[in-house]
């Protein structure tokens, strides 16, 4: 459970034998494409949060499921590394398992659900619960890379906006927020701005999320398909999200613990069970939730089924 | 930028040389006083044929400028490449910022340009819808500019964002709606309050009172007269509206073809007119 290693072990680090005898290159992109996109996301390494176009290309899945961070990943990856790929910190769902799969096929590396264990972690709106280190690279999954997008159409204007660092009008945003809900409403793709310069979309992330990008010891880089943009946030780099001085940021907090692990510290999701207005709470990461039911910690629900508890945990888990 | 030697200009008409013409009035323009704004023989071409042709003129700090015409006179282009919208075939805009120095428009970087505009310039388009953000409520429009200059507390930005729906009789309840739940005579003083918040000292308007019945334009054109008297404002203000011209302006530049035809003290303009077509433009106003 683990470590769930697909790929055979004489075959580590090898394309599926059928793809090969197809003429399928290693992680899918051909060696050109590699390159294009790695040139591409060293300028955004170079440059915090500015958004760098590249040529993004068709990939075997609809825009929208992550052709970006696909692309990125498929460009990063090494015989070596092990891959974790979640989506909304599960990774369990339909976009994790496939995705997770597509690279098991194209490049026979190793994949783990431990984000501990992982090198390389492609993510969809969520960045894991345990805390990164240099070791690891986090590759976004972005559907609108821009942050002015939403008070500015133009994106001759956007881009002017940015080389002269005229931001006013993310604030114009926040701003209506507070006008509307008394406080700032947005909860996702909460605007930061990137060691004091550019301002950028954190990818729909929970605003949960934004502390701990700043000063995060991984590479982060972001990928947008549709939209053929890579930008990226190098480790140790301040990462600010916007405020007004007397309302500052703050992030979601909730009444309830997690009724798998009992985690009163984690991102929650609620899940609905009934038709009787009940419902539960339980940590989106789900690694996370595994290992704190593996140290032994219960939450309100974990102990109705302590007969067989794993078993029973993982149901859940997956519902 | 173009050099004006480069090419030819067409010669001047006889009384197309308005900046003399500051002198006369003694409000403005004394020896000491620099002009805040200078136009210099400023032509815009659109392929052969000319929007403007070699227009000067100097406005002094507080002085109102009138440039009337019928449509197609050329008005427009002149107002956008003054404020920097348009960049002029020939000639020059050189204008003094708050700091003294004095910069040519045109030839600053784009950054600078972009900064006056939202700092000490306001620019009133004759449709609110083109100068107002439309997805966000009165407050914010208003607020814009305090947040782009660097102004990052809610309650302050709030509050100086109602004292301007105030002194544009908007009421304090409208704050928050869509500037497109407004009147039209409303979104036009919307316009106004979000572009004299920056404290601006130099506004351009295109037909402020467009589009608007007579009696709202009245009470709008009292508003404006009276902010741009409190705040000691600057204006260049188009119109093809000979009344508008006549309250607002303290001189008048009458504009036909392209070319200045005749320019000088607004009464002097409208009460005796040498030019043939300023006589036509004044005489055709409807008595009522």
């Amino acid at each position: 459970m683990t470590h769930t290693t697909i790929g055979q072990d004489s075959r580590q680090g090898q394309p599926d034998e059928a793809l090969l005898e197809h003429g399928y290159n290693f992680a899918f992109l051909d060696e050109q494409t590699k390159r294009m996109v790695r040139r591409a996301t060293l300028k955004a390494i170079a440059i915090p949060g500015y958004q760098v176009p590249f040529a993004s290309r068709e990939m075997p899945m609809p825009y929208g499921w992550g052709t970006g961070g696909i692309q990125l990943t498929a460009s990063i990856i090494g015989q070596q590394d092990i891959l974790k790929v979640t989506d909304q910190g599960a990774d369990d769902t339909t976009n994790a398992v496939s995705i997770r799969s597509f690279f098991q096929r194209t490049t026979g590396v190793s994949t783990t659900e431990n984000t501990q264990e992982a090198t390389l972690i492609q993510t969809r709106h969520r960045i894991p619960e345990e805390t990164l280190s240099k070791d690891h690279i986090l590759v976004y999954q972005v559907p609108i890379p821009e942050p002015l997008r939403w008070m500015e159409p133009r994106e001759t204007e956007t881009r002017k906006m940015h080389a002269h660092e005229e931001y006013g009008v993310m604030h114009v945003k926040l701003y209506e927020d507070i006008a509307h809900h008394g406080h700032i409403a947005t909860s996702f793709d909460y605007p930061v701005q990137i060691a004091d310069r550019y301002i950028m979309s954190p990818s729909p992330i929970p605003k949960f999320d934004n502390p701990k990008m700043d000063n995060c010891p991984a590479l982060q880089v972001f990928g947008a398909g549709r939209e053929q943009r890579i930008y990226a946030i190098p480790p140790y780099t301040k990462v600010h999200s916007l405020d007004f001085e007397d309302h500052p940021f703050t992030v979601q907090s909730w009444e309830e613990v997690c009724s798998l692990c009992g985690s009163d510290e984690s991102y929650l999701d609620e899940i609905i069970l009934d038709n009787e207005g009940n419902r539960m709470f339980v940590c989106s990461d789900s690694d996370y939730c595994r290992k704190r039911l593996e140290a032994g910690h219960t939450g309100a629900m974990s102990e109705q089924q302590s007969d067989t508890p794993e078993v029973n945990s993982v149901e859940v888990a997956n519902a | 930028m173009h050099n004006i030697q480069d090419v030819p200009q067409p010669a001047p008409a006889d009384n197309a040389s308005p900046s003399s013409v500051t002198s006369v009035n003694p409000e403005f323009g004394s020896a000491e006083e620099q002009p805040l704004l200078s136009v210099a023989g400023l032509s815009k071409y659109y392929g052969d044929r000319a929007g403007c042709l070699n227009v000067s003129f100097d406005l002094y700090p507080g002085e109102i400028i009138g440039i009337v015409g019928e449509s197609g006179s050329g008005k427009s282009t002149l107002l956008n490449c003054i404020s920097g919208r348009l960049s002029p075939t020939y000639g020059t805009v050189t204008y003094q910022q708050q700091s003294k120095e004095r910069c040519d428009i045109h030839a600053a970087p784009e950054h600078l340009r972009r900064m006056l505009m939202r700092t000490e310039w306001g620019y009133v388009h004759q449709n609110p819808r083109d100068g107002l953000r439309n997805n966000v409520s009165a407050g914010a429009n208003i607020g814009e500019r305090l947040m782009g200059v660097g102004m990052r507390h809610y309650g302050n930005i709030r509050s100086k964002a109602s004292s301007w729906l105030e002194r544009v009789e908007i009421m304090q309840e409208r704050m928050d709606d869509l500037p497109r739940t407004f009147s039209g005579g409303m979104q036009q003083r919307l316009q106004i309050a979000r572009n004299l918040v920056s404290n601006p000292r130099l506004i351009f308007m295109d037909e402020p009172t467009g589009g608007l019945d007579v009696s709202v334009q009245a009470r709008l054109l009292d508003l404006l007269r009276e902010l741009v008297a409190d705040m000691g404002l600057a204006v260049v203000i188009v119109t093809h509206d000979l009344a508008v011209a006549r309250i607002l302006a303290h001189r008048l530049m009458v504009m036909k073809g392209g070319v200045v035809v005749e320019s000088g003290l607004t009464d002097q303009v409208l009460d005796d007119p040498h030019h043939e077509y300023t006589q036509l433009l004044v005489s055709s106003i409807l008595q009522v």
